[in-house]
């Protein structure tokens, strides 16, 4: 049997190697264990509803996950609505951008110090440059003190056609990992338009070092890694 | 996809726009636009797949197929199907989402007991 590992290893290094590119592999779930969820789930286990905010593809898993176990749950998918063809603006130098201001005006409204969870997934490694530290100081104010958020950073040798996933919980320390295919239901923003400029994936916008990551969450209290053998870092922050 | 018929089903069209307070005592199905609030305390709502909805809503059950924009009160259940685009809060007893439905809000799921203490 092959391992699940060696299946994951495979997609995760991309379709440059063309066999796989034909097969529905958004159809395909891999499985993987998170050490980061495994901490995570000593918050959940306990008595107190917790309030989570997940910030990937909209999740029934995750939504049964939480309502299940009575906590109350959010669901916004910050890289469907980084599609937002308003979004596009120039900057100074006339580059092309997207505004960070409209889009944290749009998104992530909530009040400060309201979740005790976010999920980030890996939303930081795909998400436009211009947005990444605007969403990162958005979700330090709304997460509590003490709150903690989840992310995960592909390290360089996982290659730049790394696919995006969607994540669902399937147990304490176990996702399950489902390929993101932009089909046209998907392509729509919170304004319900459907977005035709994205013809593929999202693509890897960049890769973070340790120390990227340090500075991208220099304003939280502690920080801890999770190193994993699939090109993937687990980070853990609180806030 | 057309709305089962039912004595008891109440229908708007995709090509009705309605802007104002919706209530009554029998199910309803929309198709086209509705703007306002939508009162069904007993029962059903559905928004067909071409239905825009930007409204709060409270009812029985909801099953959503659409668009659904506010907030959202079912006292049984909610159905979002992968064809669903809902922008606002869920407050219900059960819900059923099927993979490609789009939610940007929070699910908050009220036991009975939970709705007698007024939570």
């Amino acid at each position: 049997m092959a391992s699940v590992t060696q299946n994951f290893m495979k997609l995760f290094r991309g379709s440059s190697g063309g066999a796989e590119a034909a097969t529905p592999q958004a159809a395909q779930r891999l499985t993987r264990r998170s050490s980061g969820l495994g901490e995570l789930s000593r918050l959940w286990d306990s008595d107190t509803p917790l309030c989570v905010l997940d910030l990937g593809s909209t999740s029934p898993a995750n939504i049964r996950f939480f309502t299940e176990g009575s906590h109350k749950i959010y669901s916004e998918d910050l890289l469907v609505a980084s599609t937002e063809p308003s979004l596009v603006t120039k900057d100074e130098q006339g580059n092309v951008v997207l505004d960070s201001r409209q889009f944290l005006a749009d998104n992530l409204v909530y009040p400060a110090a309201h979740f005790d969870v976010v999920l980030c997934w890996n939303l930081p490694d795909y998400l436009d440059e211009s947005l990444v530290r605007p969403v990162m100081g958005r979700l330090w104010s709304v997460l509590k003190p003490g709150g903690m958020l989840l992310a995960f950073f592909h390290t360089k040798d996982a290659g730049p056609d790394s696919p995006c996933y969607r994540f669902h919980i399937i147990g304490k320390d176990t996702l399950e990992m489902q390929r993101i295919v932009l089909k046209r239901e998907a392509r729509r923003g919170p304004t319900g338009a459907v977005h035709t400029a994205i013809t593929e994936g999202f693509r890897l916008q960049r890769v973070f070092n340790n120390r990227h990551i340090e500075t991208l969450f220099r304003d939280f209290a502690s920080i801890k890694f999770f190193l994993a053998r699939d090109n993937v870092r687990e980070v853990l922050v609180v806030r | 996809m057309s709305a089962p018929l039912s004595a008891d089903l109440a229908q708007i069209g995709k090509s009705v726009v309605i802007k104002g307070e919706l209530s009554g005592s029998e199910d309803l199905y929309v198709d086209g636009q509705v703007e306002g609030s939508i009162a069904l305390k007993n029962n059903s709502l559905t928004v067909g797949p071409n239905g825009s909805v930007k409204a709060t809503v409270e009812a029985k059950g909801i099953v959503v197929q659409g668009k659904l924009e506010g907030n959202v009160q079912a006292s049984d259940r909610v159905e979002l199907r992968k064809s669903a685009v809902v922008t606002g809060d869920i407050t219900t007893q059960r819900i059923s989402i099927e993979e490609g439905a789009y939610l940007k809000g929070k699910v908050d799921i009220q036991g009975k007991a939970d709705k007698a203490a007024g939570k």
